[in-house]
């Protein structure tokens, strides 16, 4: 078995020597950070037109965390590239001859790249949430309150499982176009839509966003969010163990398709 | 040393690869040849352990692929030019696969200079011409400089300088020892490179057996004879003890077995008019071609073809097992001894 250190070390080549890494990336910080400020602003400016009952459970916290839904899109880009490349390039033979334990080939993969996203993600959370602090002003809320840094820690954990679920559907489908196709519409339309209709919240509430973003939230039931049958914590660990499917699910196609 | 037993593979009810038995032996170049879709990229795919086998299996230096620490280090593949990101450079592309390997770093700069790529190796391999990637391919293979090579028609599409470039370097690799498996669907190309021929068609083993024992079998050569005293001609030769096939409707005379000087200095001596006196070699892509076609698609061609030396009936050369010795016997018998 080839040593797991070295299968690290030249995952961490592959991940840094290629653009989409950077622009995935970067875009992902300033697209959440960016839009989580425009919208804190908004918030601030039309706070007193808020019906009554989303003032009082107005969520300093989780507004400053708003521009993720579109950054996340930026997330899932990066985790499928990291593996779908490996696909569409025909590397995956020259990597899977150098590599030929599947264990070790995905968990290097997977753990390099979760890693920098999980590094990006809380940057990106931190400055996120001071940033929109800083904007809301009067209306802010400190990181030393209750459950705050959980939720601004939870925020930057949020965006490394997204890519790492990700990744597992691209190591499933082999294929960046198709686990895009999937993914983007599925985060961005798909389950926003039945998440806002009451009728189908039901289910929508135990997808992997929406289950895992609960534990960005400080104040139940903010912003329309409903009330879910489980906490921040449960709610993260309902997307772990979607994440947990979607990388089981690569494995046992890495180890039994022919590359 | 690669040894295969009894390796398989079905695609559905296509079977690609059939119960395939053979070693690749170091220190010599061996050729894989087979038409195209005879199961050679499939056979070589498993050997890399990238496939799985319906059935079979394969042994590098008596381990399973997946069993080697660093299997770099035991055996370098070519399979294609275009298995590389194209979005990374040369140098970065050969520096990961090293690293997983725990091969020194200095060795990337080491094969690209092999290859002749240092000057590009700071480019992204995307904008490579074929047989740059082909060179960068060859590259990633020699990394840590393994025992054993294998190159998945590392030819094709090159142009003459660069089919050159890698026949040399493969004997060159053979020189020091290595064992070399390369394949291709071009006999000629073969001949010029390989010690040891494995033939396969539609996935069977056809053959396995030295090039020079395939020369041996399957070549022929032969003098062919034009003159518009045919008559006399055949007179003469039969006077001599000279046996000469004429080839129907075309006035020519194929005599196997005797030297052209013998030949022309008897038409000489007897004032004859030649028209023609060539020496000929049926070439080994043809028999190469025959014995695949037929053994693989079963259709029967009728002895003495044009275009084609005379050989053994395709009907028992499909049911003979592969390397029997009855196998091109046929001229065989006249013919004048090894080349």
């Amino acid at each position: 078995m080839s040593s797991f250190p070295a299968v690290l070390r030249s995952e961490w080549t592959k991940i840094r020597t290629v653009a989409s890494t950077t622009w995935t990336l970067v875009a992902a910080l300033v697209v959440t950070v960016g839009v989580s400020a425009g919208l804190c602003a908004v918030f601030n400016a039309t706070f007193n037109d808020m019906p009554k009952e989303q003032q009082v459970t107005f969520d300093p916290t989780l507004a400053s965390f708003a521009g993720m839904t579109l950054g996340q899109l930026a997330m899932i880009v990066f985790g499928v590239l990291v593996v779908g490349t490996e696909y569409s390039s025909g590397m995956i033979r020259t990597s899977l001859a150098a590599v030929p334990r599947r264990a070790s080939f995905l968990a290097g993969k997977l753990i390099v790249a979760t890693g920098l996203a999980l590094v990006v993600g809380l940057v990106t959370s931190f400055l996120s949430f001071f940033l929109g602090q800083a904007i809301l002003g009067d209306r802010s809320i400190g990181i030393d309150e209750p459950n705050v840094l959980r939720a601004v820690v939870g925020a930057g954990l949020y965006m490394a499982m997204i890519a790492l679920f990700s990744m597992g559907v691209a190591t499933i489908l082999r294929s960046s176009m198709l686990s895009l196709g999937i993914l983007m519409p599925f985060f961005f339309l798909v389950s926003t839509i039945l998440g806002a209709v009451s009728a189908t919240r039901k289910v929508a509430q135990y997808f992997p966003d929406q289950a895992g973003s609960k534990i960005m939230q400080v104040v139940p039931g903010a912003m329309d969010s409903g009330e879910a049958p489980y906490g921040p914590w449960g709610g993260f660990g309902i997307m772990a163990l979607w994440v947990l499917a979607s990388v089981l699910g690569g494995y046992l196609v890495l180890k039994k398709r022919d590359a | 040393m690669i040894e295969l037993e009894g390796l398989t593979k079905r695609f559905g009810a296509k079977t690609a690869v059939d119960h395939l038995s053979f070693q690749v032996r170091p220190g010599v170049v061996t050729g894989f040849l087979g038409p195209n879709g005879a199961g050679k990229s499939t056979t070589m795919r498993m050997m890399l352990d990238l496939d799985n086998p319906t059935s079979g299996t394969v042994r590098i230096d008596g381990k399973h692929y997946r069993d080697l620490p660093e299997p770099l280090k035991h055996i370098g593949a070519l399979l294609d030019a275009k298995a590389m990101n194209g979005g990374r450079s040369a140098y970065n592309n050969l520096l990961c696969l090293a690293q997983s390997n725990r091969i020194p770093e200095r060795r990337v700069a080491e094969v690209l200079d092999l290859v002749g790529l240092t000057a590009v190796a700071k480019k992204k391999s995307k904008g490579f011409s074929l047989g740059m990637g082909q060179r960068l391919g060859i590259a990633s293979a020699l990394l840590g400089d393994p025992e054993i090579l294998m190159f998945d028609e590392p030819v094709n599409g090159l142009d003459p300088e660069g089919i050159l470039w890698i026949r040399n370097l493969m004997k060159g690799l053979a020189a020091e020892g290595r064992t070399i498996f390369v394949s291709s669907h071009l006999m000629s190309e073969m001949a010029l490179t390989a010690d040891h021929l494995i033939v396969i068609g539609q996935g069977k083993l056809l053959a396995d057996m030295s090039m020079a024992d395939f020369i041996h079998k399957n070549s022929r050569s032969y003098v062919r004879l034009r003159s518009p005293q045919q008559e006399r001609l055949k007179d003469v030769l039969h006077e001599a003890g000279i046996d000469a096939i004429s080839v129907p409707a075309t006035g020519v005379l194929e005599i196997d077995g005797v030297a052209v000087e013998r030949l022309g200095e008897l038409a000489a001596q007897h004032q004859i008019v030649l028209h023609e006196l060539s020496p000929q070699r049926a070439s080994l892509e043809e028999a190469f071609m025959r014995m695949t076609a037929d053994s693989v698609e079963y259709h029967a061609h009728a002895p003495g073809e044009p275009g084609l030396p005379p050989g053994p009936g395709p009907a028992d050369n499909a049911a003979r097992p592969a390397d029997a010795p009855a196998w091109g016997t046929g001229y065989e018998a006249t013919r004048k001894g090894g080349q």
